[in-house]
């Protein structure tokens, strides 16, 4: 996929690699819409309108949350195992003071989950250890903690702001989806237009030529763990707001869950390119595709078991993955 | 241009754990000069450069830049005071834009947000300036190593760079593209900046620089317009070489004998751009066949792809008179060929397993008996090898990695010894380590040899070559261009081969038609 | 070709005295047992009856062995470099498959057999994807990991599936001269990964393989193949666990079985003192650092420290692991 053979002055850049990058990149805006409007007709009314909607943004609020924040991890190359634990964490914590408001609720969700985001980015970045090491056992840490402080079973909310939270809707759309839309609006616009959004991709693009260029990157590094843990954090106060209760088991399997959405929205797992407004895309996709089984079973005919999802989460993971590596195979080529 | 010289330095010292690197060097450069820097492996060009940047501190020595003493403690701060290096391995973001690579860190703002436009403009300006017009937008791995150096020589302009120091910026390009960044250098160098240009490649130095520094072992060894320095002083003042001859030593018995003898290895014309353009050699049975050239001449890239561990776009490989394409080491292996890395440390020993291993690892298909390993057979080949290449160590469950750099060698050397191999093939075998192995291997080779094994050898040093040799071929710029038998095997024909691209035809004197 | 100056300091290890006799390294290398033999001490003193054969046998080792089998297998592919996730979801594939195999009416050991076959199976697509298209481990894994389990649900339909054959079961009820059969399953397996290691020439690739994969090359070893049988052994080996574990309750939870199991194992190669960066690989080291593990979460829990921060404690001495690692490197 060398293209050597151009002129060095008016240099086109490579062809073969368009077509893969924008089926990589718009691929799951297509898919996306390709489900919503199949869903549409096929299911009718009772798909497109009022409860599926809002129960389908309101969870997908949690997911996205968690999403994020890993996308911006992933981007600096690194991952972070340990977001369904914290968001368990600060869910639990959320629930438990919820008694005092909603706002101070979240706030110490947020903090708890900013704390052990925290802890992950100075063992990541100040001591060199690998990410996926270092957040695996701060996931055990999390879940343990979280077991901890709601006595090995589910902690109950107090009836009030913080519940009521989880039932508000704005233009019929509930409100955490709102703040998730506004988050990650503000997320693509950081990490297009920001100095720190534009460290992050160096970062994961090139740690060696990130610092030569004098880049702070451990302090880039750092912040996205924070933030991961964060939105995590907050991800788990949703849970608490919406559900009512949150089981100190809860969060089980959303790290995976996040890395395939982060994946299949266009992000590169080994870092370096990134797009914030495709993962949103990635976790409606993926999420989506459970609804649509849950339809197809009720309207009687085909049985699709739920199974069928993890099933085909895999397989999207799968075409994705292989779609990168051909895509960074080529790039390397180009590259030497 | 007898100017108030930009940099200056001088008695510069820098050593690691003891070993000097760098022993009062002193360099300088004015304004707009273009001043090539040249010297061999560790010859200290690379420590200079890390120096100067801030990479690495000072022992002892004096810098001025601009009038002032300086001391930079980091690239930053180089870059910021005016000086800026461009590396041989690009070192931008590669799935960033190219006015990205060029303004990060730097780039304009509107309203507390980057200003995109105004960075593609800044962008596109700075490159035309080089004479580059690119979608400054699409990522910079899009785009061919020629641009990509560019791109990194537009964000070291854009500092404001007064010095620009080139590491090595045409070794990935091709003639074109060269010929592109020697005008940008040109251009350069009419608006005042001035250049350090790191390169082999002595055409280039030639066409574009104004004065050289050649280094060696550490020291500053000449320092001249390049005007007054011919091709043949420079390689010969990089190599060490004095003018007078220095005869061949030692007889070599099988240099009558192997001109009648059959070919066993043959490389035709291989080639792989940028870095093989042409390259042969054939090597007959019982020979020792050296491949002389310098830096960057495509010896051991020759090597690897006769031993199947790069491939070639074009040109043949005969074994045996038989067209053969090794399609991977292993491949190579079963064909009676071994092949000795110069890379002791990244290709050569597994430093975590015991000398017993590393011995045994190219031959371990033939050691086992049903997928288990045949000790007593190991214990026996480890050693006899062991006693063979007097390898010092505590035992042969030793770690490898802690053995010293000889031993090391030895060691690897014996894994392919083992395997009873036709053809042999070394790079640089004896680089790094002391006299008294240097010298046990040397004759080792010349034993085998004797005795029917065909050898092909690079090595720097051009006194190995002509003791050990029976015949040196010598590649220049990935092709081959000389090749030198018997008699004719001396430094100065090698050196003229090397400077010049073609063979002296045995004359005694002087080549230096520059 | 590139320029070396050979003054400059290679490796910061270069400087380090031979024999790594660093307070880390002794650590690093026997932190684990002498973990484990403070652990007997102490419970020996304050348990009753632990020096029993019951309770060290039934008990502790019993308890201990599935995750040290899946944990062997997970150190095969760590000395290759890589790294596993899959292996919950192989384990839960297998289960379900033998049972379903002897509900259908087939003999135990064809179940046996089947269900290996499909785990070995996982195991070769893990492979492919690492060695043929280059793909990271983790990720690699993880979409096993993912689709894996629910494969297995499919299978069971999400339901229990219980089943009664003796044969079967015996995999994971049986006993062999008083010994629980996972124990034997588990000192089989690790004695014929000692053997293999140790002894031939699989052996010596892998750790080549993993431990300079350039040079390995260079020296005409086929790492591809090295690193996908790897892969197909770690997955194998799950699967047989999938059948030890279904047949202790004579049902196949597709829903549960081999959850977490990964982190475990994983928990079990880091602390035995294997660097996660492959080329060294230590069979006893995996098997102490299993059961070190279990006995240490359940000494915790019998003391009275809720599971909780059980857990927490089993996370810290990972962390302390790794950081080790870093240290003796």
């Amino acid at each position: 996929m060398s293209t050597s053979t151009g002129s060095t002055t008016t240099a086109a850049p490579a062809r073969s690699g368009r077509i893969g990058r924008v089926l990589q990149k718009q691929g799951a805006l297509i898919a996306l819409v390709v489900l919503v409007v199949f869903g549409t007709l096929r299911y009718g009314e009772s798909f497109a309108t009022g409860f599926n909607v809002q129960s389908v943004l309101a969870d997908d609020a949690k997911y996205a949350l968690v999403a994020l924040g890993m996308c911006f991890v992933i981007m600096t190359g690194g991952i972070d195992l340990s977001v369904g634990s914290v968001a368990a964490l600060g869910g639990v914590v959320a629930v438990q003071l919820s008694g005092a408001g909603l706002v101070p609720a979240v706030l110490a969700a947020v903090a708890v989950g900013a704390a052990a985001g925290l802890v992950n980015g100075v063992l990541i970045a100040r001591f060199r250890l690998a990410p996926f090491l270092v957040t695996l056992a701060s996931l055990l840490v999390a879940r343990g903690l979280a077991l901890y402080l709601a006595d090995a079973r589910s902690a109950v909310a107090q009836p009030g702001g913080f519940t009521a939270f989880g039932a508000w809707k704005l233009l019929g759309i509930p409100v955490s989806f709102w703040i998730v839309a506004l988050l990650f609006a503000v997320g693509a616009l950081v990490l297009d237009r920001t100095d720190f959004g534009r460290n992050v991709l160096a970062v994961g693009g090139n740690e060696d030529a990130a610092r030569l260029m004098g880049l702070p990157v451990d302090r880039t590094k750092v912040a996205v763990y924070t933030l991961s843990g964060a939105l995590a954090g907050t991800a788990g106060a949703f849970l608490g707001a919406q559900t009512g209760s949150v089981d100190a088991a809860a969060g089980q399997g959303w790290e995976l869950s996040a890395i395939a959405a982060v994946v299949v929205g266009g992000t590169l797992l080994t870092g370096g390119v990134g797009s914030v407004l495709g993962t949103l895309v990635g976790v409606l996709l993926l999420q989506l595709i459970f609804n649509v089984i849950v339809f197809e079973n009720s309207r009687g005919g085909l049985q699709i078991s739920s199974y069928w999802e993890s099933v085909i989460r895999g397989a999207f993971l799968l075409v994705v993955v292989l779609l990168q590596v051909r895509l960074t195979r080529g790039r390397r080529a180009a590259l030497a | 241009m007898a100017q108030e010289p930009l940099l200056r330095c001088s008695g510069m010292d820098k050593s690691f754990a003891g070993v000097p690197a760098l022993r009062d060097v002193h360099m300088s450069v004015a304004p707009g000069e273009v001043r090539a820097l040249i010297g061999q492996n560790g010859a200290g060009k690379s420590t200079l450069i890390k120096v100067l940047t801030g990479v690495y501190r000072r022992d002892a020595g004096q810098v001025e830049f601009a009038g002032n003493p300086v001391d930079f403690t980091s690239t930053q701060d180089a870059q910021r005071n005016g000086l800026a290096t461009i590396y041989q391995e690009v070192n931008l973001v590669p799935y960033r834009s190219v006015a990205e690579n060029i303004c990060i860190g730097r780039a304009r703002r509107r309203f507390g947000l980057i200003d995109w436009k105004a960075v593609n403009a800044e962008a596109r300006e700075r490159l035309a300036a080089l004479d580059v017009h690119v979608d400054v937008t699409r990522p910079l791995v899009e785009y061919p190593i020629a641009t990509q150096q560019m791109t990194a020589i537009a964000r070291a302009l854009s500092f404001d760079a007064k010095l620009v120091i080139m590491d090595e910026p045409t070794s990935s390009l091709a003639e074109r593209e060269v010929a592109t960044l020697l005008d940008v250098i040109r251009r350069l160098r009419d608006e005042g900046v001035a250049i350090v240009f790191v390169s082999h490649r002595l055409d280039e130095l030639y066409a574009v620089c104004d004065t050289i520094t050649v280094l060696r072992d550490g020291r500053t060894v000449a320092d001249s317009p390049i005007s007054e320095l011919s091709r043949y002083d420079l390689v010969s003042t990089m190599l060490g070489r004095e003018l007078t001859e220095s005869e061949r030593r030692g007889q070599h018995v099988g240099a009558a004998a192997t001109a009648a003898a059959p070919t066993v290895l043959e490389a035709r014309d291989l080639r792989r751009a940028p870095v093989l353009n042409g390259s042969s050699v054939t090597l007959r049975r019982g020979e020792v066949v050296g491949l002389a050239g310098l830096l960057g001449s495509g010896r051991s890239e020759t090597e690897r792809a006769l031993f199947g561990a790069d491939p070639v776009t074009d040109g043949e490989i005969h074994r045996d008179g038989e067209p053969v394409r090794f399609a991977s080491p292993q491949e190579a292996i079963r064909a009676r060929i071994g092949f000795n890395s110069e890379d002791r440390k990244g290709e050569g020993i597994i430093p975590d397993l015991s000398v017993r291993e590393n011995i045994t690892l190219a031959l371990l298909p033939r050691l086992l008996r049903r997928g288990i390993v045949d000790r007593g057979r190991q214990q026996e080949i480890v050693d006899r090898f062991i006693r063979r290449l007097d390898i010092k160590l505590a035992g042969p469950d030793q770690k490898i990695s802690e053995l010293s750099g000889g031993n090391q060698q030895k060691v690897l050397l014996a894994r392919w010894l083992c395997t009873d191999p036709e053809v042999l093939i070394l790079d640089e075998p004896t680089r790094g380590i002391d006299v008294g192995a240097k010298q046990e291997i040397q004759n080792l080779v010349r034993e085998l040899a004797d005795d029917g094994l065909s050898v092909l050898l690079i090595s720097s040093e051009l006194e190995e070559l002509i003791t050990d040799c029976d015949r040196v071929v010598v590649l220049r710029d990935g092709a081959t261009v000389a090749e030198l038998e018997g008699e004719d095997i001396s430094e100065k024909s090698m050196l003229h081969a090397m400077a010049e691209g073609t063979a002296a035809t045995g004359s005694r004197q002087g080549g230096d038609d520059d | 070709m590139t320029e070396t100056a050979t003054a400059e300091p290679t490796s910061p290890a270069a400087a380090r005295r031979p024999g790594g006799r660093s307070w880390a390294g002794f650590a690093r290398r026997y932190g684990a047992a002498a973990l484990l033999v403070l652990l007997l001490a102490y419970n020996a003193f304050f348990t009753r009856n632990f020096l029993s054969w019951q309770t060290l046998m039934d008990v502790q080792l019993r308890q201990a062995a599935p995750v040290a089998i899946v944990a062997l297998g997970m150190a095969l592919v760590i000395a290759t470099g890589g790294i596993d996730l899959s292996v919950g979801s192989v384990m839960a594939i297998a289960g379900q498959v033998g049972a379903l195999t002897v509900l259908g009416g087939l003999p135990p050991a064809l179940a046996v057999l089947l269900a290996l076959a499909v785990a070995a199976a996982c195991g070769v697509f893990n492979g492919t994807l690492v060695v043929r298209y280059g793909v990271q481990p983790i990720i690699a894994t993880l979409i096993l990991f993912i689709a894996g389990r629910g494969i297995a649900q499919l299978l069971s339909g999400g339901k229990l599936t219980g089943f009664r054959n003796p044969g079967l079961q015996f995999l994971g009820l049986g006993r062999i001269a008083g010994i629980p059969m996972p124990v034997v399953l588990m000192l089989l397996v690790a004695a014929v990964l000692w053997f293999v290691v140790r002894y031939t020439g699989y052996g010596r690739t892998l750790l080549a393989t993993g431990g300079n994969a350039a040079a390995a090359r260079l020296a005409g070893v086929r790492t591809g193949r090295v690193t996908m049988v790897a892969y197909i052994a770690s997955a194998a080996l799950a699967g047989l666990v999938g059948l030890v574990v279904i047949g202790i309750t004579a049902a196949s939870d597709a829903n549960n079985v081999g959850l977490g199991v990964e982190l475990d194992a994983i928990a079990a190669v880091a602390v035995s003192g294997t660097p996660l960066t492959g080329g060294r690989i230590s069979v006893v080291g995996t098997v102490v650092g299993a059961v070190m593990l279990r006995l240490l979460q359940n000494t915790l829990i019998a003391q009275g420290v809720p599971r909780e921060i059980a857990q927490i404690v089993t996370g810290v001495v990972i962390v302390v692991a790794l950081f080790l690692q870093r240290r003796a490197r």
